[in-house]
C-alpha cells in the first residue's frame, strides 16, 4: 500500500544544513502495523511527518518518492495533498495536552476532517463523530461531544485525538510516540485500542517509538533507524530474538524487563492493570 | 528533534546575534551612546552659558556662531538643548530608578508569594494605574509643589504600577519552575531565590520594559514642563524649551525643532536598545 | 538493619476545592531505609504529586507524622531541560548548596564541585558551561550531583528517565545504582515504567484510591 523509495531529507537549523534521513526505502502492506524504532535524532519523526505531508517538502526533500498505492505524495500539489490528509492518511501525536484546541468543543474537533473531506449534513457528521468516539471506547460519547478538552484526562484526550484521526476511516494512521506521555495503565489500553482499530477497519498503522517494549507488543514488523538510515528491518520476533547489529542489541539490552524477566514485573503489571 | 546538539545550539545563537534583529540592538546602542555622550558633554561644557541672554542676537537663525540659533532672549539654543536634555535625562533616570526599584520589589514579592498580599498590593496597583500618570503626577505636585526632584518623585510613583505588573507576571511564571523548587529544596533563602535565582531570568523582559519606561518618563517630563508644572524657569529642559518656543513657531521654528529632534533621537535610541535587548537575550528561554 | 531515612506515619492529606475538602491521601504509612530504591507507582490523580510534595516538605497541610532522618530531601526532575537555572553556570549551580551551608572558601567550593562532577562521570570542564550546552543525560547527572552536594541521603526521583533516550536511560540507571551502593543513597523512584521499576526497585509503593499498598521483590 505504502512505498517509500530512497527518501532523503534534511532540515535547516539556523542556517546550517543537517541531514536527517539518508536514502531510506521501505514498504507497508495493507493493514499492517509497522514500527519504526530509534532514538532522538534518528530521523524517524521527520520521516513520519513527511509521509503525513506535514513538512514543507520543498524545504526538506533531497530526493525520493513516497507512493501511496500508485500516487507519489511528494509530487502532489498542496491542495491535492490536503485531500489525502485526513481521508487516506492521518496522524496522532505524543502530547495529548497540546494537540487539541482548548477553545473548541470535542465534537467539533472530531468532525473537522468530515467538514473538509465530505459533504455530509450536520446531523450526519454528528452521528459519525459520536460513532468515532464510541470506536475509541469512550463512555457517553453524546455527552462528551459538547465538552471541552480541559474537562478530560490525558488518556481520554489521546482517545479523542485518535477518534478525530479515524473519523474518515483513513487507510494509514501514523502514530508518533502516542503513549509516551501516558500512565502505564492508560498506555496499555491505548495499545489495545490501536490493535482493535487495526483489525476492525483494516487500517494500517505506522507506529513511531523509542520504546522497544511497546513496539514489541504492538507491531508485526519493525524498522530500526539510527542517524537517518535503516539499520535493520524484519518481523518483530526475528529482530528481538536475533538482532544483527550491535545497536539493536544495545537497544534490546536497555529494555529492563527483558534482561530480568521477573515475577516481580508480572506482579506489578497485574496490579497496575486492576 | 527536541534535543539538538550543543554545537548547533551555540551556532544558532551566534547566528541570531548577527541576524536582522541585531540591528535594533546595535543602532539603539550607538544612538544612545551618542545622545548620552552629548548630554554628559553638556554637564561639563557648553559653548555659551545656557542662561546668558544677549539682546543683540534675539531669534537668530542657525549660523556658524550659534549652530542651533538663538531664542527670543538671545540664549544659545545648542547650549540650552545640551543642558536641558541633561535635566530631562536625569529626571527620566530618577523616575525609572524610583518606579523600577519599588516596582521590582513589589512585583517580585506579589508574584512569588501570591495570596492575600498579592491581592492587596495589586488592588493598590490597580487604583494607581486607574489615573493617567500625568494626572497622578499633577496631584502629587499640587500637594508638594514643583521642582526637579518633586517631578522625579511624582513620575516615579506614577510609574510603579506598570513595572510592578510586568515583574509580577514574570515572577509568577518562574515561581513554579523546577529550578526554583530545586533551590528551595537546597535551602536557599527566599530573598536570594527572588533576586539571585529568578531575577536574572527575567532580566531581558525587565530591561526592555525599563527602556520603555525611560522613554515614557522623558516624554512625560517634557509634557509636564510644557504644561508649566515641571522644571521651572530659568532652568532648561527639553519640554520647557518646546513650551516656550511655541509663540515663536513662525518667526523662529529652530527654537522648537532642535529640542524636538533631540528628544525624538534620545527616545528612539533607548527604545531601539530596549527592543534589541529583548530580541537578543530574551529568546534563550 | 539499615538506618531509617524517612518515615511516614498515618498521613492524611486534603485538597481544598473552594469550601469542600477532598481527601487526597488516606492513612499513608511507610518507612524508607538507607541504600534502597523504592518505587512509587500511581496513575495521575492518585495523589502521587501530593505525596511527593509532603515528602519533600513543600506541603505542610497534612495530618499525621513525616519524620526525616537525613538532611533536606532532594529531588531529580522529569524534564532535565527545565530543572537547571538557564542563566547560571554549572559551577554556580553546584556551589549553591555549599554557599547555603556556609563555611567554605571560594576555592574549596570549586574543588568540591569539580570533585562531584567527576563522581557523576562528567569532566571538570563542565564547571564553566551553561545548562543549554549540555545534553539531557548530562543535565540529569548535574541534578544528581547537585542533590549529593547537599549531603542528603534521600533523593526523590520524579520520572527521571522518561525524557531521555533508551541508551542514555541505561547509563543514568547505572549511575543511580552506583551511588546507591557507594553513598548509601535512598531513592524514592517515581515512574510509570514498570519495566524500570521492577528492575531497579526492591520495593514498590502502589498508590491507588488515596491509599498505599506495598509490594516487595522476593
Amino acid at each position: 500500500m505504502l512505498r517509500v523509495e530512497n527518501l532523503s531529507l534534511h532540515f535547516e537549523d539556523k542556517g546550517k544544513i543537517q541531514e536527517a534521513v539518508r536514502g531510506i526505502s521501505f514498504h507497508m502492506q495493507e493493514s499492517e502495523i509497522l514500527g519504526i524504532v530509534g532514538e532522538s535524532g534518528s530521523g524517524k519523526t521527520m520521516t513520519a511527518l513527511t509521509i503525513a505531508g506535514l513538512t514543507k517538502e520543498h524545504e526538506v526533500l533531497d530526493e525520493g518518492r513516497i507512493l501511496l498505492d500508485q500516487t507519489d505524495l511528494l509530487a502532489l500539489s498542496p491542495k491535492e495533498m490536503r485531500d489525502i490528509q485526513g481521508r487516506n492518511i492521518s496522524m496522532i501525536f505524543q502530547e495529548p495536552m497540546t494537540a487539541l484546541n482548548p477553545t473548541m468543543k470535542i465534537g467539533k474537533q472530531v468532525e473537522e476532517a468530515l467538514v473538509l473531506h465530505t459533504r455530509l449534513s450536520k446531523e450526519e457528521r454528528r452521528k459519525k463523530a459520536i460513532r468515532a468516539l464510541e470506536d475509541v471506547e469512550l463512555e457517553r460519547p453524546d455527552l462528551l461531544y459538547g465538552k471541552y478538552p480541559h474537562e478530560l484526562s490525558g488518556g481520554m484526550r489521546q482517545r479523542v485525538m485518535i477518534a478525530a484521526a479515524i473519523v474518515c476511516r483513513p487507510r494509514l494512521l501514523i502514530a508518533d510516540e502516542p503513549t509516551t506521555a501516558l500512565d502505564v495503565g492508560t498506555q496499555e489500553s491505548i495499545l489495545r485500542l490501536l490493535k482493535k482499530l487495526n483489525k476492525k477497519y483494516n487500517m494500517g498503522i505506522l507506529f513511531i517509538s523509542h520504546n522497544l517494549r511497546v513496539v514489541n507488543e504492538l507491531c508485526s514488523r519493525v524498522l530500526v533507524m539510527k542517524d537517518g538510515v535503516i539499520l535493520e528491518e524484519g518481523p518483530t520476533e526475528q529482530i528481538f530474538e536475533d538482532p544483527r547489529t550491535q545497536y539493536t542489541k544495545d537497544l534490546i539490552a536497555a529494555i529492563p524487563g527483558r534482561t530480568k524477566s521477573s515475577a516481580f514485573y508480572k506482579l506489578l503489571k497485574a496490579k497496575a492493570g486492576e | 528533534m527536541k534535543y539538538r546538539g550543543t554545537k548547533l545550539r551555540q551556532l544558532g545563537i551566534n547566528k541570531r546575534k548577527l541576524g536582522k534583529t541585531g540591528y535594533n540592538f546595535v543602532f539603539g546602542l550607538l544612538l544612545t551612546i551618542v545622545m548620552v555622550g552629548l548630554i554628559v558633554l553638556g554637564f561639563l561644557w557648553s559653548p555659551y552659558d545656557p542662561e546668558a541672554m544677549q539682546g543683540s542676537v534675539k531669534l537668530n537663525a542657525p549660523n556658524l556662531v550659534h549652530i542651533f540659533g538663538t531664542d527670543q532672549f538671545g540664549r544659545d539654543i545648542f547650549s540650552r538643548v545640551l543642558v536641558g536634555a541633561g535635566s530631562t535625562l536625569s529626571i527620566a533616570l530618577g523616575t525609572v530608578l524610583i518606579g523600577g526599584g519599588i516596582g521590582i520589589i513589589a512585583g517580585a514579592v506579589t508574584g512569588y508569594f501570591g495570596g492575600w498580599l498579592d491581592e492587596m498590593l495589586m488592588r493598590v496597583n490597580d487604583a494607581l494605574a486607574a489615573f493617567p500618570s500625568v494626572l497622578l503626577a499633577l496631584v502629587i505636585i499640587s500637594i508638594w509643589g514643583t521642582g526637579k526632584y518633586k517631578v522625579m518623585l511624582a513620575l516615579g510613583i506614577a510609574f510603579i504600577p506598570s513595572f510592578a505588573r510586568i515583574v509580577r507576571g514574570e515572577f509568577l511564571r518562574c515561581r513554579e519552575a523546577d529550578y526554583v523548587i530545586s533551590a528551595k529544596l537546597i535551602g536557599v533563602s527566599t530573598p536570594r531565590i527572588l533576586f539571585v535565582h529568578i531575577l536574572p531570568n527575567i532580566l531581558p523582559a525587565l530591561l526592555s520594559s525599563l527602556a520603555i519606561g525611560f522613554n515614557n518618563a522623558v516624554v512625560q517630563e517634557a509634557g509636564m514642563s510644557y504644561l508649566g508644572i515641571g522644571v521651572q524657569p530659568p532652568d532648561a529642559s527639553l519640554g520647557r524649551m518646546l513650551s516656550e518656543s511655541q509663540t515663536y513657531l513662525a518667526s523662529g521654528p529652530w527654537c522648537a525643532i532642535f529640542p524636538g529632534v533631540f528628544l525624538v533621537l534620545l527616545v528612539l535610541g533607548v527604545g531601539m536598545l530596549g527592543e534589541g535587548i529583548l530580541d537578543r537575550f530574551g529568546g534563550g528561554r | 538493619m539499615a538506618e531509617k531515612v524517612l518515615e511516614l506515619k498515618h498521613v492524611n492529606a486534603f485538597y481544598k476545592e473552594g469550601k469542600k475538602k477532598r481527601q487526597v491521601l488516606e492513612d499513608v504509612s511507610f518507612t524508607l531505609y538507607e541504600g534502597e530504591i523504592v518505587g512509587l507507582v500511581g496513575e495521575s490523580g492518585s495523589g502521587k504529586s501530593t505525596l511527593c510534595k509532603c515528602v519533600l516538605g513543600l506541603l505542610k497541610e497534612y495530618d499525621g507524622e513525616i519524620i526525616h532522618y537525613t538532611k533536606r530531601p532532594q529531588m531529580i526532575f522529569q524534564d532535565p531541560f527545565r530543572s537547571l537555572n538557564p542563566r547560571k553556570t554549572i559551577g554556580w549551580i553546584l556551589e549553591e548548596p555549599l554557599k547555603v551551608q556556609g563555611g567554605y572558601s571560594g576555592e574549596e567550593r570549586r574543588q568540591k564541585a569539580e570533585e562531584m562532577l567527576r563522581q557523576v562521570h562528567l569532566l571538570p570542564e563542565f564547571y564553566h558551561r551553561y545548562p543549554r550546552e549540555l545534553s539531557g543525560g548530562q543535565r540529569q547527572r548535574i541534578s544528581i550531583a547537585l542533590a549529593l552536594l547537599t549531603g542528603t541521603k534521600f533523593i526523590l526521583a520524579d520520572e527521571p528517565l522518561s525524557a531521555l533516550d533508551v541508551t542514555v536511560q541505561a547509563q543514568i540507571i547505572e549511575l543511580l545504582r552506583e551511588l546507591q551502593e557507594k553513598e548509601k543513597i535512598c531513592y524514592l523512584f517515581v515512574s510509570h515504567d514498570l519495566d524500570v521499576v521492577s528492575m531497579l526497585c526492591g520495593r514498590v509503593l502502589f498508590l491507588k484510591d488515596r491509599k498505599v499498598e506495598e509490594y516487595a521483590d522476593i
